[in-house]
């Protein structure tokens, strides 16, 4: 069994973890990713300064210091960025950068005078040592935590409307830059008191982590706050359990390398967004197009249409005649599709598996009665796109699809049957059993 | 001419008509050739099959409602963007090699204007390609760039931070820029765009300049009412090509229509102005 | 804190210890120069939190750090973390800071994990790593018939490459950072040239590690060329400037150490600060200060030209021209008012263009007149060349010209009087004073 230290340290890292995920949900959202790092960062010359003038490690003067210092160093990077041609990125990394060197100066300073409790003490903001957490932290944690989740709850609607929209949110009468403070206030919270635990440089991770996670599973942001607190509450307490087995190393090293296997993992493996499952739907769509590419070029070559089509008007509004059919060859496809031999080629050779197409001893290929019926249904769903995009060019943004097939799945029937009047009447129109009479 | 490659089955030829035209043609390569291409974001097509020949030198004009993928269509030529289908060919060849022999004028709202280059150096940039890897740009280089700018009316600026410049002083800047280049084919998107009337009969008559002398240029434009003015052939897109030839043929009220849907009540003038040409013709 | 006898300060560790800070600084500071322009701030910063795991792996393997295969594997980690940002940004749909965010925290936390679990008997602790041991340059070997710390052929070696690289490259980078559409446009991919830039970070980061620690090598990339970039519009200049920066960086931090006994590199960090904080200032264009002092001389300007305006008006519509003088208070809210208004009377008394007369009341000079009259036939030329040729009714005139007459010179005055044919009279009747000659 654990004991009651360990126990305690669990209970604050998975708290601090999961107030982390949550917040970090909207920073992350918010682009504000690197700010929380900066502040991180600038918060140590404020540990060591209070520490200075006290005399003495005191939990809770160092924090107030750190808030302090890193609250300034946020400041200055707004102004560096209003003032000056310095951009934001430049801005952070100067923030980031001067104070905790500053930082460092000051405590190794603190140590050369050898003052009481210095070394431990220090080091501890800079890659934090959760195992040395007290009871008397967690509470202050759990406070924390407790604080940024019943922000979240209450102010959910005006989080997310400032978040995705500042300027609408500011129209509509919110106090857009309140909410913005507060958020930012609530970071710098979950900063300070995370500090001790995994220290300055790791403390960013805490709250970028999770959300990067959680972003991959979901669309929605109610469940993405959910899945980050759940991420952020996993990476405390399976940091700290195999750091009280392997018990050199860092606990707050080892939580955010348990984050960055649950990112990874997210990043790779989720089923819409994760890498695996878009690049098989990417290859899938390659492979339609191509297919589809093939398909008309198919029926094109086999389908005489010029029979029909004399100059403006038809001879004969009727249904172009598929007889007589010609083999064709890879050659003339390639030609016509602008695609690879090899790739055509295998189109070719898949669809005569299926049945689709007959190979002749000279090589060509000659469409069955299924193939004709593929091949006319691929071109009639292109065609009816093509009108459509031609008829109503403005609405084409909002219904054009590249990997859908046929205009049937998205339009309305009647549209359709518009489209399929306009059609037929240029004779363009190509027959599809179950695709209704023609004339 | 430009035309689009096909559109509709082509009548029977005989034999040795189609030979005889396939071997003329085979001996002139088509200043561009834009074969079956087709972009997307995210499947969502932005430019759906267009197929686009150009020949001879020409000062062509694209034209199309907003995000119909005019930009979008010459970075697809230049290979700023990846294709999901198609291929492009310039003088015959395919653009990585065929760097030297164009000509680029972005638009201009993703410049830095922070960045410490006066005047000179950007137009100087136009000489890198030539240049090559490691050389600098040494007197016969800056000879040139300043000449250039001398022909955009900048020379006497040639020193200045370019945050400091005017917004048709900026414009006029790239474009001697492209000039620097000594391309054969331009392309330039929307060149015309927020500049002022001065500023815009510069830039005209550079584009007929360069066409003189037998240059080929390619401009993403904005304004309806300056086409029939400015372009001897216009390419119409609205994610697919809606029509592509001389602009007296081409740039009509029914391909209008069609390029810009039901919103050609907002481009009355244009319609009108048309309507009363139609008429007179 | 006591004051140091400087005069027992050893030379050549002073020397040696600015010079191997310098070396590493000025590396730094010049590719840095090309990462702010980018905006790429904190990829610098991620890449050398990145390299930490792999200088770690590499000691232990071959006990020493800035070795031939290690900085050849450094570059390699350099250029796969920008590589991996990109991708989780590109395709993985990750916000840019957040992508940056989780890629250098995991390698970092890595990197301190590997260093915990180290043999106890490895002389690598966290301290060295953020600070660099440049206290130790006591150890000095002979290289070329001179004594030099051990990291100095190194240190050289990396900037003798990167002044090679930044010189070879000078066109590539300057076009792939300005427009990198146009470079490829043009042959010259951007892609390769951003990977060479990081891959030199890379090597550079890893030479300076060593001596300097992790955290002042962000703020060697960064804060030198932020602060050059205030002082200078030209490239080369800023480059020249950022290893000027970075130099007095390196003495600064010797004597901050020597003074205040905190350890070199966090007081270089300060020190480039603090040099970073003048430029802020001081800087002679786009300085705060300058600013301000160039504000408060136009509108000096400008309040006093239109006190000299008002009187002459005042001349003029009483037709006197030795009238007793117009009361201070009318003259001064006429113009506008304000602290400057109060400033602006002496300096025209100063330059003998008004005098005060008894009754609180002021009164033109001829000179004052003529400057006057001047300025009238700017007001009344804009306002009749406004009139001519864009038929604005006459109520629209008189703001404009308030506003345009101050930045009319005599030369544009001529042309506008030329292209109006010499006027008499601007739009409101009012008569155009003669230009003088000029003596």
């Amino acid at each position: 069994m654990i004991d009651y230290n360990t126990a305690v340290v669990l209970a604050g890292t998975s708290l601090l973890g999961a107030g982390a995920g949550l917040i970090g949900t909207f920073a992350v959202l918010r682009g504000r990713a690197l700010l929380g790092d900066a502040l991180g960062h600038a918060a140590l010359p404020g540990v060591c300064l209070a520490f200075l003038m006290l005399g003495r490690r005191s939990l809770a003067a160092m924090l107030v210091g750190a808030w302090l210092t890193g609250v300034l160093g946020i400041l200055v990077v707004a102004g560096l960025r209003r003032a000056t041609r310095i951009k934001e990125d430049a801005a952070i990394g100067i923030v980031l950068s001067v104070f905790f060197g500053g930082g460092l100066a000051l405590s190794r300073f603190i140590q050369t005078q050898a003052m009481q409790g210095s070394q431990a003490g220090l080091d501890t903001y800079i890659i934090g040592r959760a195992a040395g957490m007290l009871q008397g932290d967690l509470f202050w944690i759990s406070a924390a935590a407790l604080a940024a989740l019943l922000a979240v709850i209450a102010l959910f609607k005006e989080f997310r409307l400032v978040t995705f929209d500042t300027g609408f949110a500011r129209v509509q009468g919110w106090p857009a830059a309140s909410l913005d403070l507060l958020l930012m206030g609530l970071v710098s919270l979950i900063v300070v008191i995370g500090l001790p635990a995994v220290g300055a440089v790791l403390v960013a991770a805490l709250l970028i982590l999770p959300a990067a996670a959680a972003r991959f599973w979901t669309e929605r942001l109610g469940t993405m706050l959910a899945v980050a607190g759940a991420f952020g509450l996993v990476m405390g307490a399976a940091g700290t359990a195999i750091s009280a087995t392997v018990s050199r190393a860092p606990t707050g090293a080892l939580i955010v390398l348990v984050g960055t296997c649950l990112f990874g993992a997210s990043a790779l493996f989720a089923p819409r967004r994760g890498a695996a499952a878009r690049w098989v739907d990417h290859v899938r769509f390659r492979r339609r197009l191509r297919e589809q590419a093939v398909w008309r070029a198919v029926y094109e070559a086999t389908v005489n249409e010029a029979a029909v089509y004399e100059g403006t008007a038809p001879r004969r509004p009727a249904a172009p005649p598929i007889e007589p059919l010609r083999p064709i060859d890879t050659d003339e496809l390639v030609q016509r599709t602008s695609y690879k031999s090899a790739q055509v080629q295998r189109v070719l050779r898949q669809a005569e598996r299926t049945g689709l197409l007959t190979r002749q001893f000279d090589g060509r290929y000659l469409p069955t009665t299924a193939g004709l019926d593929r091949a006319a249904r691929v071109t009639r769903g292109y065609r009816l796109w093509e009108r459509f995009m031609s008829e109503q060019p403005e609405l084409t943004g909002s219904f054009a699809r590249l990997d859908v097939e046929s205009a049937d799945e998205v339009l309305s029937s009647q549209v359709v049957a518009e489209l399929e009047a306009g059609l037929r009447a240029l004779g363009r129109l190509p027959t599809v059993p179950g695709k209704g009479p023609s004339l | 001419m430009i035309g689009p490659s096909s559109t509709l089955p082509s009548q029977p030829k005989s034999a040795a008509e189609t030979a005889a035209t396939e071997k003329l043609l085979a001996n002139v390569p088509a200043v561009l050739d834009v074969h079956n291409v087709t972009v997307a974001y995210h499947r969502k097509p932005v430019l759906w099959d267009i197929d686009l020949t150009l020949q001879g030198p020409s000062l062509v004009g694209i034209i199309g409602p907003n995000g119909a993928g005019k930009s979008t269509l010459v970075k697809a030529i230049l290979g700023l963007v990846p294709l999901v289908s198609g291929r492009v060919t310039i003088f015959g060849r395919s653009c990585q090699k065929q760097r030297k022999l164009i000509g680029y004028v972005p638009q201009r709202e993703s410049v830095d204007w922070d960045f410490p280059v006066n005047v000179l150096d950007v137009v100087l940039m136009g000489t890198y390609g030539s240049l090559g890897w490691f050389r600098r740009p040494r007197r016969p280089q800056r000879e040139w760039a300043l000449e250039c700018l001398g022909r955009v009316g900048l020379a006497d600026l040639a020193g200045r931070q370019i945050g400091q410049l005017s917004g048709g002083q900026q414009q006029r800047t790239f474009l001697a820029r492209a000039l620097a280049q000594r391309a054969e084919i331009y392309f330039m998107d929307e060149p015309m765009a927020g500049v002022d009337a001065a500023t815009e009969r510069v830039v005209f008559s550079l584009l007929r300049e360069l066409r003189q002398q037998g240059k080929t240029v390619l401009v993403v434009h904005h304004d309806l009412r300056t086409v029939a003015e400015y372009f001897e052939q216009v390419v119409m897109l609205n994610m697919r090509l809606v029509a592509a030839g001389p602009t007296p043929t081409t740039f009509l009220r029914d391909n209008l229509a069609k390029t810009y849907g039901g919103r050609l009540g907002i481009l009355d003038d244009a319609a009108e102005a048309l309507a009363a040409r139609e008429r007179s013709v | 804190m006591t004051w140091p006898d400087l005069s027992a300060m050893d030379p050549a560790q002073a020397f040696w210890t600015i010079a191997v800070g310098a070396l590493s600084n000025a590396s730094c500071a010049v590719l840095g120069c090309y990462l702010v322009l980018r905006r790429m701030s904190l990829l610098g910063d991620a890449i050398s939190h990145a390299i930490l795991p792999g200088i770690v792996l590499a000691f232990l393997l071959t006990g020493q750090t800035a070795s031939g295969p290690m900085l050849l594997g450094a570059v390699g980690i350099g250029v796969l973390t920008a590589v991996v940002t990109q991708t989780l940004h590109v395709s993985g749909n990750v916000p840019e800071d957040a992508s940056m965010g989780v890629v250098f925290t995991s390698l970092f936390a890595l990197g301190v994990v590997l260093i915990a679990l180290a043999p106890s008997n490895v002389d690598l602790d966290l301290d060295c790593v953020l600070m660099g041991r440049l206290e130790e340059v006591l150890v000095r070997e002979p290289w070329l018939g001179v004594e030099v710390p051990l990291k100095f052929p190194s240190l050289l070696a990396v900037l003798a490459a990167t002044a090679a690289f930044v010189t070879l490259f000078w066109k590539e980078l300057k076009i792939a950072s300005f427009d990198p559409a146009l470079a490829t446009a043009m042959g010259i991919s951007a892609a390769v040239v951003h990977y060479l830039l990081m891959g030199m970070v890379a090597a550079a980061t890893v030479a300076a590690f060593d001596a300097v620690g992790s955290v002042l090598v962000i703020a060697m990339l960064i804060v030198p060329a932020a602060t050059a970039h205030l002082l200078t519009d030209r490239l080369g200049w800023m480059v020249g400037w950022s290893v000027v920066v970075a130099i007095i960086s390196a003495v600064l931090g010797y004597l901050g150490d020597i003074l205040f006994d905190t350890g070199v590199a966090g007081m270089m960090a300060v020190g480039a600060g603090l040099q970073f904080l003048l430029a802020v200032l001081l800087a002679p264009r786009h300085g705060l200060v300058s600013k301000l002092w160039h504000r408060l001389t136009l509108s000096l300007r400008i309040v006093s030209e239109d006190l000299v305006a008002v009187l002459y008006r005042f001349e003029e519509t009483t037709g006197e021209t030795q009238t007793a003088g117009v009361p201070w208070n009318l003259c001064r809210r006429i113009a506008g008012g304000g602290l400057t208004a109060w400033l602006a009377a002496p300096l025209l008394w100063w330059r003998g263009e008004v005098r005060p007369v008894s009754g609180g009341r002021l009164r033109l000079t001829p000179r004052g007149r003529q400057s006057a009259q001047s300025l009238v036939r700017s007001h009344r030329l804009w306002e009749a060349f406004l009139g001519e040729h864009f038929q604005l009714p006459l109520d629209h005139l008189h703001e404009s010209a308030e506003r345009v007459e101050h930045f009319i010179g005599p030369k544009l005055q001529q042309r506008l009087a030329s292209d109006l044919h010499q006027p008499g009279r601007d739009p409101h009747g009012k008569e155009i004073p003669v230009a003088k000659e000029p003596e």
